[in-house]
């Protein structure tokens, strides 16, 4: 991220115990995730434990992620990010309907987000995004083949969803690299003292307290205003509703959507036949993008512990934090042949990089339209490239390539 | 051969959808409802094995 200050107080340190003392906060994670994930798969028992964060597990196999997810008798909602906290506004609304909502709530906020999220309405954005797309490219000036460096992650990926979701909800474009902040703070600094979190979360409150009441001052026709006006029972949403799931929004469909744009463009620079193959056959996208969503898929969620509860012999506590890592179930062979390989036709590929049951993605229409047309439009652009440079990824739920150097083999 | 969908299982992936747009369509909420009765005519019968093994909730049902 360009210009974010990156020193705050980690609370834990390194890792030396996977098993015993897990922590995804920790850089090495997310850089050997696909290494940890596999060693976690090969032996009895896929689940780490940790007393970081007051309690928590990460389970890693498909089997125990889909069970978790399934079972919102067990484990809710009501927080979804792990931090050193635990949110204070209780199930079943949450603090962002209907992503921390828990049923029977949750399915009556998700419904008044579904329409607007629905295929045929987002297939409408597609030249949008694509002149975006291009935008973005022709910013990247003149590109000389074999020598040119541009940054897949920072000079592209990370515009590209934050732009489309400013302009669904109505808000100045010229906030991104405000929204930015907001998401980063949110996501990524997880294992600060709760103090500091509750600061940078009133920022981002206040921020969006001024946007909705310049939608009051200035009504037009966007996703915030149908949030002011929908009704549940003939009721309008509490303003903290409204302001929950925009932040929502915002925080849900940035940086899940930059990190799989980017982690997609790493894989093509490293793997030259899977670029080539694209390049020269687009009808592969088809299942290409399936293939990209599988294997590297962006988020993991979480859910608290209800109350005790003995999980296939592991001894979860109330409050105890539980991870769900679908990158890690995506990858599982028990459930996937050839789990570990990219495999660009992959015919069959049942993955779960939306989340599994009641809460998968709103955004999922959109952010597929995205993927697929960031993908086309950089191949389209540039048929070679290879990544040449020191790649950094980012850290904690939500996995991706935060700095991507590329070197221009190619332009068409 | 005939398909369904379970539509309490579903939780609009569409992943159907765009496999096999001659055999299921998308409601305004996302989830899926098969076109027609469901009937797959033969040179279908592929698309429809290929959607129900990528649905990722098991929600669709393929009846021979
Ligand atoms: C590649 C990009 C994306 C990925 C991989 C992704 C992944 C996910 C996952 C795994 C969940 C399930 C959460 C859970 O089980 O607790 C989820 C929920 C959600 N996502 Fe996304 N997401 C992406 C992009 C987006 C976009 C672009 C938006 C909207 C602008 C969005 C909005 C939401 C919302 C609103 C929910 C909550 C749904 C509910 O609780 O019923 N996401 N997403
Ligand atoms: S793929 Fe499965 S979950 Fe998705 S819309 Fe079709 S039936 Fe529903």
């Amino acid at each position: 991220m360009t210009d974010i200050d990156d020193t705050h107080t980690d609370l834990y340190g390194p890792v030396t115990d996977w098993a015993n003392d897990f922590d995804h906060a920790v850089p090495e994670y997310n850089e050997r995730a696909h290494e940890i994930w596999a060693e976690f798969q090969a032996t009895e028992c896929p689940m780490a434990r940790s007393e970081r964060y007051s309690g928590l597990w990460a389970p890693f196999s498909h089997e125990f992620v889909h069970e978790i997810a399934y079972d919102t008798d067990h484990f809710t909602s009501q927080g979804v990010v792990v931090n050193t906290g635990r949110p204070m506004i209780e199930a079943p609304v949450g603090p962002a309907p209907p992503i921390t909502s828990d049923p029977p709530f949750h399915n009556i906020a998700r419904r008044l987000l579904l329409p607007p999220f629905a295929p045929k309405v987002i297939a409408e954005w597609e030249p949008e995004v694509r002149r975006l797309c291009n935008d973005l490219l022709d910013r990247m000036g003149d590109i000389t083949d074999g020598e040119s460096i541009v940054d897949g992650a920072t000079q592209y990926a990370q515009s590209i969803p934050v732009n489309v979701i400013a302009r669904m909800l109505g808000f100045p474009t010229e906030d991104e690299e405000l929204f930015r902040g907001f998401v980063h703070d949110v996501l990524e600094r997880i294992n600060e003292p709760v103090e500091e979190r509750m600061q940078f979360m009133g920022l981002l409150d206040a921020y969006l307290d001024e946007q909705i009441t310049d939608h009051i001052n200035n009504p037009r026709d966007d996703l915030t205003t149908y949030l002011m006006n929908v009704e549940i029972d003939g009721n309008k949403l509490s303003h903290e509703h409204v302001r929950g799931s925009i932040v929502l929004l915002l925080i849900a469909g940035i940086d899940t959507t930059w990190s799989a744009i980017g982690s997609s463009l790493w894989h093509l620079g490293t793997h030259p036949d899977d670029l080539s193959r694209l390049a020269n056959d687009p009808e592969v996208m088809t299942f290409a993008l399936e293939e990209f969503l599988r294997a590297y898929a962006p988020v993991t969620m979480a859910r608290l512990v209800k109350e005790d509860h003995d999980f296939h012999g592991c001894p979860m506590k109330a409050n105890d934090w539980v991870l769900l890592p679908f990158p890690a179930a995506n990858r599982d062979p028990a459930q996937f042949e050839r789990a570990t390989e990219f495999v660009i036709d992959r015919q069959v590929n049942r993955h779960g990089a939306f989340g599994l049951g009641i809460h998968r993605c709103l955004g999922s229409n959109l952010a597929r339209l995205e993927l697929k047309v960031a993908i086309e439009e950089f191949v389209a652009r540039f048929p070679s490239f290879t990544v040449d440079g020191d790649v950094t990824w980012s850290v904690g739920q939500i996995r991706g390539p935060r700095r991507l150097p590329l070197r221009v083999l190619a332009t068409s | 051969m005939r398909v369904e969908v379970d539509t309490d299982t579903c939780q609009g992936h569409n992943r159907c959808f765009t496999i096999a747009p001659e055999l299921f369509d998308v409601d305004d909420f996302g989830t899926a409802v098969v076109i027609g009765d469901g009937s797959v005519p033969v040179e279908l019968e592929d698309k429809a094995r290929l959607a129900e093994a990528n649905c990722p909730e098991f929600a669709i049902k393929i009846i021979e």
